[in-house]
């Protein structure tokens, strides 16, 4: 172990001040940075009551952004929840921008303090920082004046065009919000701050170059038809980022309504790194504070009692109920991220011959944390967990697959954890992963232009799972308001092409009235 | 590394969103809460609660793949019993294989807690009390304002430009300025020139100069105020008691043995309306609880709903009651008295002339409102009862000739609501609603 056994622990009780938050984050910071050599953002912690704490939750963690009902919805949510004692609250709350911003409870006490530093100030914070899929598609240093565009913008388009109005176009982009993202970097990361300034300099130059008497001269005739694959082309089709589509194309959407569009575009593009890499990102922040606290206590700078607190609070965070347990809801992220980095620092140090044949190239490495930071940067949760979820934590977890056919009155057992069940369990665990295909993959195929304009889209149909079919009236009823004309859907089998459903909508008129 | 402490930012970032959702859901809200009046004791209707309303009323829609359907296979923790190829009972009602269809639609409710500002505007949006206009004012609590003295803090709107400047000026005359050194200077000046024993030639005319300088300067100290800041004075006010309006409310109830449980129920919910209802307008809202049979009696409210006195029925004896406990603690020259009256309307006729003098001469000249709720079986709900009560006659004209006397038929406790908003409506929605 590295570093001297310390004369006096950082502290005993568990209140907490200002010089007390820094020489924890100057206790942690040698381990972090100087041993474990993390590469972060400049930190900016930040103490907030817990009344602060239910309104960050409520806005999606961050720390401003434009008003609508649903933010409001949640909020009250969070707040009974909180009242009556059926949940707490976070103990932290971090947000990806350059500086990283944490924010940290007023109620913590002193331990939970610095777990919630070592956890997120510099867990999190080197993940977001490293992760590949972050650096694809966040602009860190952007998001903050980004959300504050966005929100000004909303205000702005309140005060022109009413409240209601601007609420049904976000209630409608929000349904779609999942539909906002490009899936695949065809287009360059967007620099938000250049964003917010290019849409105000875009508004300045309409609102200076404005002549009601444009709007009479005629346009000339119609355009003639085009052949179907040049018009599929000149559209983009075909193209699952469905609100680029209505933004790009929508023949029927004000400037500021496609200007909506596309900011919740863009902060649905801004989250969507997250939702990949859930368990990887809570993993990463889970076993930086473990090992660092484990340091801390190691060196003496916490004490016995102190430590006790921090074990008994991670392990509830990192617990996996059993599927038969009646607490049972999926896999916990945190514990399967952190039980998969555990695993992989112990086929590091102490490998069996069953890792050196299954993961040749770490076993015995020595190094996990390398190791480890180089996992960190390079995957998200699909590839994580399908190139290490290992034998021994199959067996440790008694993983099992099951098969769910429609028309079977009894499920099947497919696969357990042995020999022949590894790789199966691994891949198969692998894609409940993979949001690219737990969520349903819907694209816009087409557009009749010579006729009356009906938006064709397509759901392909994997293992004949449909959609929900209410909550898809819904939502396609949105979709065609926006698109100002009739929406059809298909649910298709990708294998066979065959048609297993179709839904149609008619837009509202007058739907922002 | 920063720290920076938010603690003191203003919180409450999220009320707008929050006012949003309410005004989004509104009718759903509404309706909520005027279903939570149920099984609440007249005083603590107004506390902060709990509703819940219809998930779907603010559902959120995305596409998503659907609970059921289609061949799906699933990882699961926890293995003990299975081994590979064998064959499990699809659990029913969800569990592994996700859950059923079309289930939990009661379990399905969005709840949160409205604060008691939120409930009672949701609650009484649009009601308001009849007459308002005659308030008496009497010695009370309700504060008010009043002039007291000056302040050296204070709101540019109540600077006192007077009292600034007086400030100002006496400050400037106990300093002396302009300098006293200028002065002296000017003093000296002049007493040397007297102090001379032989005057040289000019010396009158510069004495004369000198005076004029000293008059001067003496003048500009008296007259030219300089205002600094501490010279600042602002009109203070301070928060005084005076007099309000308060309120008495009369709840006479039948309790002979012809009303049942659930007629009682239905006088205590319109009872505790018209509590809440008078609280709000009211700073004191005092109420008395009669109870008749052929005798009344003054009692309280646990007495009033759940005694089990039983008799005969003599309402005059309960409008004598009423007159008597005015004549003793509630003067009408003080007091703004509402009447609301509770009954089966099972009287006898002999009483009934009686109960309309009472009612018509006296009661109604002192009362703001009064209202008289027949109550009903609860199996007649639904149902227009064609069949009408004697004291529903008896009382009949005297609608006609009062515009504050109001009268409803109740016999189901959804009904209690509608009718009290009927009779309590903003003069003008109710002129209609009348006949």
């Amino acid at each position: 172990m590295k570093g001297g056994i310390a004369s006096a622990p950082l502290f005993t009780g568990s209140d907490w001040d200002f010089s007390l938050l820094n020489r924890i984050y100057d206790a942690i910071e040698p381990i972090a940075i100087g041993e474990m050599k993390l590469n972060i953002y400049p930190n900016q912690l930040e103490i907030i009551s817990a009344e602060q704490m239910l309104d960050a939750y409520s806005s999606i963690g961050m720390p401003l952004f434009y008003k609508h009902w649903s933010f409001g919805k949640q909020f009250v949510t969070n707040e009974t929840l909180y009242r009556k004692g059926l949940r707490g609250l976070a103990y932290e709350l971090v947000i990806n921008s350059d500086p990283c911003i944490n924010y940290l409870m007023q109620e913590n006490s002193a331990t939970m303090q610095t777990l919630v530093i070592a956890h997120a100030a510099f867990g999190h914070n080197h993940f977001f920082k490293n992760n590949y899929v972050f650096r694809q598609w966040t602009d860190a240093e952007g998001i903050l004046d980004y959300l504050e565009f966005a929100k000004r913008y909303i205000a702005s388009c309140e005060e022109r065009y009413g409240q209601l109005a601007v609420e049904r176009v976000l209630d409608a982009a929000h349904a779609l919000m999942n539909q906002g993202v490009h899936r695949y970097p065809r287009i360059r990361p967007r620099d938000l701050k250049a964003e917010a300034e290019r849409e105000a300099e875009r508004q300045a130059f309409r609102d200076r170059i404005f002549d009601d008497l444009w709007r009479t001269v005629p346009m000339g005739g119609k355009a003639a038809a085009v052949p179907n694959d040049q018009r599929r082309a000149a559209l983009g089709l075909p193209q699952e980022n469905i609100l680029y589509f209505l933004e790009k194309t929508g023949p029927r959407l004000e400037s500021w309504q496609r200007e909506i569009l596309r900011i919740v575009r863009l902060i649905a593009q801004y989250f969507y790194p997250q939702r990949q890499t859930k368990a990887m990102n809570e993993g990463a922040a889970t076993y930086t504070h473990y090992r660092i606290m484990t340091t801390l206590h190691q060196r003496g700078l916490i004490t016995d009692g102190s430590f006790m607190e921090f074990i008994q609070s991670h392990t509830g965070v990192v617990y996996q109920p059993t599927y038969d347990s009646g607490h049972f809801g999926g896999f916990n992220p945190y514990a399967l991220g952190f039980g998969i980095m555990s695993d992989i620092e112990r086929i590091c140090d102490t490998p069996t011959d069953e890792d050196r044949e299954w993961f040749g190239d770490i076993a015995g490495s020595r190094d996990p944390v390398e190791v480890l930071k180089d996992i960190w940067a390079n995957y998200r949760d699909e590839s994580f967990v399908s190139q290490f979820l290992s034998p021994h934590l199959i067996r440790q977890w008694r993983l099992f697959k099951i098969l769910d056919h429609e028309g079977e009155s009894e499920v099947r057992v497919d696969a357990i954890h042995d020999e022949r069940g590894y790789r199966r369990i691994r891949r198969a665990l692998a894609r409940e992963h993979d949001i690219a295909r737990q969520e349903p993959d819907i694209q816009v195929v087409d557009v009749d232009l010579a006729g009356d304009r009906t938006l064709m889209l397509e759901h392909g149909v994997i293992d004949g799972v449909l959609l929900d079919d209410a909550d898809a009236a819904m939502v396609l009823q949105n979709l065609a308001n926006l698109w100002g004309y009739e929406v059809v859907l298909s649910e298709v089998d990708m294998e066979t092409r065959k048609e297993f459903k179709s839904h149609r909508c008619q837009p509202r008129v007058d739907w922002t009235v | 590394m920063h720290i920076v402490d938010r603690r003191l930012n203003p919180g409450g970032k999220s009320l707008v969103n929050r006012q949003r959702f309410l005004r989004r859901a509104r009718a759903y809200v509404q309706q909520a809460v005027r279903d939570s009046l149920q099984d609440r004791s007249i005083k603590d209707l107004d506390k902060e609660r709990q509703i819940s309303i219809r998930r779907d009323a603010i559902h959120e829609p995305t596409l998503h793949h659907a609970g059921q359907g289609g061949n799906r296979e699933r990882v699961l923790p926890g293995n003990r019993e299975y081994m590979e190829g064998d064959r499990i009972k699809r659990p029913q009602g969800g569990g592994g294989a996700g859950s059923q269809a079309g289930e939990g639609e009661g379990a399905d409710e969005f709840r949160f807690a409205l604060s008691r500002e939120e409930f009672l505007d949701l609650f009484l949006d649009d009601l308001e009390l009849p007459d308002m206009a005659k308030k008496r004012l009497v010695a009370g609590k309700v504060e008010g304002v009043r002039r007291a003295g000056y302040s050296t803090l204070g709101n540019p709107s109540n600077l006192s430009v007077p009292r600034s400047m007086q400030k100002a000026m006496s400050r400037r005359l106990a300093l002396r300025r302009p300098s006293s050194a200028q002065l002296r200077q000017v003093e000296d000046a002049i007493a040397e020139i007297e102090a001379r024993e032989k005057p040289l030639p000019n010396d009158a005319a510069a004495l004369k100069k000198l005076r004029e300088e000293r008059a001067h300067l003496v003048r500009r100290r008296n007259l030219i105020a300089y205002i600094d800041p501490v010279d600042l004075r602002y009109r203070r006010f301070e928060p005084q008691p005076r007099p309000v309006a308060q309120a008495v409310m009369f709840c006479l109830m039948d309790v002979s043995g012809s009303m049942t449980a659930h007629m009682k129920d239905l006088a205590k919910r319109f009872f505790a309306l018209l509590h809440l209802f008078l609280s709000r307008c009211y700073e004191h809202v005092e109420v008395v609880f009669i109870h008749h049979t052929d005798r009344a009696a003054e009692v309280d409210e646990q007495t009033f709903f759940y005694s089990t006195v039983t008799g005969g029925t003599l309402v005059s004896s309960a409008l004598d009651k009423l007159l008597e406990v005015v004549k003793d603690r509630y003067s009408p020259n003080d007091w703004n008295i509402y009447v609301a009256q509770a009954s089966d309307g099972d009287t006898m006729a002999s009483d009934n002339d009686r109960v309309v003098s009472l009612m018509q001469d006296q009661i109604l000249r002192i009362a703001q409102y009064a209202a008289y709720l027949e109550v009903g079986r609860e199996e007649f709900a639904g149902i227009e009862a064609t069949a009408t009560t004697g004291l529903w006659n008896a009382y009949a004209p005297v609608m006609e000739a009062n515009r504050h006397f109001a009268m409803r038929k109740v016999s189901h406790r959804r009904e209690i609501y509608p009718v009290f908003r009927e009779l309590f409506q903003r003069r003008g929605v109710s002129e209609g609603a009348r006949n």
